[in-house]
């Protein structure tokens, strides 16, 4: 079985070149998303300002969370890699849960904002706010899915080291995920905001 | 020396359940009846199928097409009232684009690209077949509005906000929204699974650029896919949500920004009027120099032109916004880039007819057809350049003359060239010819009324007759040409009709007779070295390819004097489809489940929220299903002789 020496594929196998397309897809759908969001960023009509509203530090510390859940994604995979069952399903567990600390952040977030007068039909600004965000929480939600029903399979034995490259294809979208809300949260929260 | 073929291993977790296979799990048998094509992952099944769905929906969109004509036809007409006239415009665009020509040039596609590339199929079959019935589902679920006497209105790019809730209150928008992104859905999986193959599934020895010019400039469009459609899935998401949730993308009252819809969609747009002609322009660099019996000229600039029209078409999309209010600076810029992209479309036609200079012309039908293409698109390009000229366009922009040229680059470019496939493909795929009488007078017929009809709106463009208005009053001067347009258009409808006729005619003739037997064209590509029809496995062997058109070379060679002669029959170079331990990959109930899922949650988005729940559970459930079904099923039939008992789908070819 010896690679053929007129073997012209890219050398990356079908599943994760699969993905890799799918996540530049991902990348076109978020720009959209992100370019409406900053033609839209100062049209607040009577509503609250971006400026008025954010909370900075906080969402600071849940994109903080986010980051780290890339770490333990890693970790995830290398003990996988090793053959490290219990540690594999340990890490990927706690990705799983910075995830989900983090969408709660969001769902936090959220409300606060209602509360606040800030409605999805308030203003340009808050529908292409939410949208935004929502999509991107949307995304980790299905992330957490993915890894949860990772975990899962492990616990049944079924998560080898062999096949250790689907909990790397899982990773590439988490960490994809990740990177887009650094993209993000530099957009809406860091650039100085419009304020009333 | 054997090599050892990727594993087809779609899913993540396939192998690992492979020794439970529950009840439902087991994946349905191969066999031939009506069962056998809603389960297949077969790339050639899926290309036909793609091809029967597109056809049908060419027939509802060309009978809206005559209705259009009928009431133009003379002034002041009855037939439609303005509001249906409406949705007759739009649901006619909107099925000719997205239901029509791209899922033809999906057909092909599927079909060729594995055997031009010598593979044993498309990457990822399940997702294949996904992609048809996503596909399928959407273009019924768009077509119901006409039963729910709601069809979309707003014309084929939805211009927002006139499609928004306040002007456009019926349902028809939100069957227009919905109904596109489900076809969305059906694009992006398929064009991620052919760019997939195309990189990594070439037969040895194929490198990138020896692959035909078909497979290249499919590649091109499905990277475009990959681009455009997340594009046009954004502008209907926030469509969607400002109709059905109240958000304020598109609601100028607020404060939006009444140009963020023509923006988004033309982003999308342009790419993907080049995805509607690139395919054909594949089709025909494959059928002219066949028909030339000469190696296609200038291969490279084929293939740069290709990959440039590619980059630049992302760099023109205002030039449909001109007269939008876009400011002077945007408008020189764009009418600048426009300019520029003709270039590489004009090397493309200077290449095919030096590819057919000084030729052994040989004008069978899909020869004919080609020919049609290249004439009748440079008349659209060249009126394309007239736009480009932002002054010009001014007096142009919203009237027939635009309608004009996009029919020339439509029908003219990508619908001929579909055409020319369908004949010079014909007996590759059913194993006879379709007639050439009849051919040709489909062809005479489509060409005489395809001129009929849009060469004169050219004159009404320019006379000032605006499109998408219902009727016009008598006096403008616009009567005679309006007439020879209806009439040139069921002249059109006689074409197509002698085009089914000759479908029934010659499968009707070929009962009972055997297969054309190989090569039926001296064709150049590697496709024709499977017999026809191809067989359930493609090749018997996967060939090792040295040549750009391979094939072709197997055939012919050089004598002392340099002169080309042939060294080769068809029958000896061509393989007789006998292999049969073949591993091919096992037919499935979740692509057409998951897919049916999709209309539910439409309607359930139109209509009550509850429907939405059986959708979503379909489709959870099939996703599931999908990953835990076996990655076969041992006592398929499927021309399987080697039990895969280790899990993993290697399959051992033997290359010489
Ligand atoms: C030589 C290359 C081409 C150039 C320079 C060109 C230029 C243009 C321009 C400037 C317009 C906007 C006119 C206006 O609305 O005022 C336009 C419209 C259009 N073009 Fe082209 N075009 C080219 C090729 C194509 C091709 C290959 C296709 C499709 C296969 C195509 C399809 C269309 C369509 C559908 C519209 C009208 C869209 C609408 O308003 O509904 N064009 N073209
Ligand atoms: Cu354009």
């Amino acid at each position: 079985m010896t690679e053929n020496e007129h073997s012209v594929g890219t050398g990356v196998s079908n599943n994760k070149l699969l993905m890799w397309v799918f996540l530049g897809s991902e990348c076109l759908l978020f720009g959209g998303l992100i370019s409406t969001y900053l033609i839209y960023r100062s049209r607040f009509a009577d509503g609250p300002a971006p400026g008025d509203i954010f909370d900075i530090p906080f969402t600071s510390v849940s994109s903080f969370v986010l980051l780290m859940s890339s770490l333990t994604m890693v970790l995830s995979l290398s003990s996988l890699q090793r053959g490290d069952y219990r540690n594999t399903r340990l890490w990927l567990l706690t990705t799983a849960l910075l995830g989900a600390l983090f969408i709660g952040g969001q769902v936090y977030e959220f409300t606060t904002f209602l509360r606040e007068g800030l409605g999805y039909s308030t203003s340009p600004f808050s529908s292409a706010f939410f949208t935004l965000t929502g999509f991107h929480g949307v995304h980790v939600s299905i992330g957490i899915v993915m890894l949860m029903s990772l975990y899962v399979s492990s616990m049944r034995g079924n998560l080898k080291r062999e096949s250790s490259e689907t909990l790397e294809i899982v990773g590439l979208y988490w960490h994809f995920v990740d990177v887009v809300w650094i993209f993000i949260f530099t957009v809406i929260y860091l650039v100085p905001s419009p304020t009333s | 020396m054997t090599q050892t073929v990727e594993p087809q291993v779609e899913s993540t977790s396939e192998d690992q359940t492979k020794h439970q296979p529950l009840g439902v799990y087991t994946r349905p048998k191969g066999g031939n009846g009506w069962r056998d094509w809603v389960t297949t992952v077969d790339h050639k099944k899926i290309g036909v199928l793609y091809g029967a769905a597109a056809l049908f929906f060419f027939l509802i969109g060309g009978i809206e097409a005559l209705l259009i004509r009928l009431q133009l036809a003379t002034p002041n007409g009855t037939v439609l009232g303005a509001d249906m006239y409406n949705q007759m415009f739009t649901m006619h665009g909107v099925t000719m684009v997205f239901l029509v020509i791209m899922p033809l040039a999906a057909a092909f596609a599927n079909y060729l690209l594995p055997l031009q590339i010598g593979a044993r199929d498309v990457a990822f079959p399940r997702l294949n077949a996904l992609s048809f019935w996503v596909f399928l589902a959407g273009g019924l679920f768009l077509n119901t509005a006409w039963l729910f006497g709601d069809a979309p209105d707003g014309g084929w790019f939805g211009y927002a906000p006139n499609t928004g809730i306040v002007f456009s209150p019926g349902n028809g928008m939100d069957f227009y929204a919905i109904g596109l992104q489900i076809t969305g859905i059906a694009s992006l999986v398929s064009a991620m699974n052919l760019i997939v193959t195309v990189l990594n599934m070439r037969a040895p020895g194929m490198t990138l650029f020896k692959m035909p010019v078909f497979t290249w400039m499919i590649l091109v469009v499905q990277f475009l896919l990959v681009f455009a459609v997340p594009v046009i899935t954004v502008a209907l998401f926030l469509l969607l949500f400002d109709r059905n949730f109240g958000s304020n993308f598109f609601n100028p009252v607020m404060g939006a920004d009444p140009l963020l819809w023509q923006h988004l969609f033309w982003i999308f747009g342009h790419p993907e009027v080049y995805i509607l002609i690139l395919p054909s322009f594949g089709i025909i660099s494959e059928v002219i120099p066949t028909f030339s019996r000469k190696p296609i000229f200038g291969y490279p600039f084929m293939v740069f032109s290709g990959i440039a029209i590619g980059f630049m078409g992302w760099g023109v999309w205002a030039h449909h916004m001109f007269v939008s209010g876009i400011g002077p600076i945007s408008v020189a810029a764009f009418s600048l880039s426009t300019m520029f992209i003709a270039v590489p479309t004009g090397v493309k036609i200077l290449n095919w007819m030096a590819t057919m200079w000084g030729g052994k012309l040989l004008f069978n039908t899909p020869m004919l057809f080609a020919t049609g293409v290249v004439s009748m698109f440079t008349v659209g390009g060249l009126s394309g350049v007239t736009h480009a000229v932002a002054p010009a366009d001014t007096q142009q922009t919203d009237t027939y003359y635009i309608v004009a040229h996009f029919h020339y680059v439509i029908f003219g470019g990508a619908l001929l060239g579909i055409f020319a496939g369908f004949y010079f493909w014909w007996p590759k795929v059913f194993g006879h010819m379709l007639g050439e009488k009849l051919g040709k007078l489909n062809f005479w017929l489509m060409l005489i009324g395809f001129n009929l009809t849009f060469g004169p709106m050219h004159i009404l463009g320019l006379q000032g007759m605006s499109r998408r208005i219902h009727t016009y009053s008598p006096g403008f001067g616009f009567e005679l040409w309006n007439m020879v347009e209806t009439i040139g258009s069921f002249i059109i409808g006689l074409g197509v009709l002698f085009f089914l006729i000759n479908i029934y005619v010659s499968a009707k003739k070929a009962k009972g007779q055997p297969p054309i037997g190989p090569d039926p064209w001296d064709a150049r590509s590697l496709e024709w070295i499977t017999p026809n029809p191809t067989p359930i496995h493609n090749f018997d062997e996967v060939p090792n390819i040295e040549e750009l058109d391979d094939f072709w070379h197997r055939k012919y060679g050089k004598d002392e004097n340099g002169k080309i002669v042939r060294i080769a029959s068809a029958e000896e170079v061509c393989q007789d489809g006998s292999a049969t331990d073949t591993h091919l990959p096992s037919p499935s109930y979740w692509p057409l489940v998951l897919a049916l899922g999709f209309p539910f949650i439409g309607y359930g988005l139109i209509y009550s929220l509850w429907l939405c729940v059986p959708g979503g559970i379909m489709i959870l459930m099939s996703i599931y299903a999908w990953a835990f079904e076996p990655p076969d099923d041992p006592e398929g039939n499927h021309g399987d002789h080697h039990e895969d008992t280790t899990g993993e789908v290697a399959e051992e070819v033997s290359v010489d």
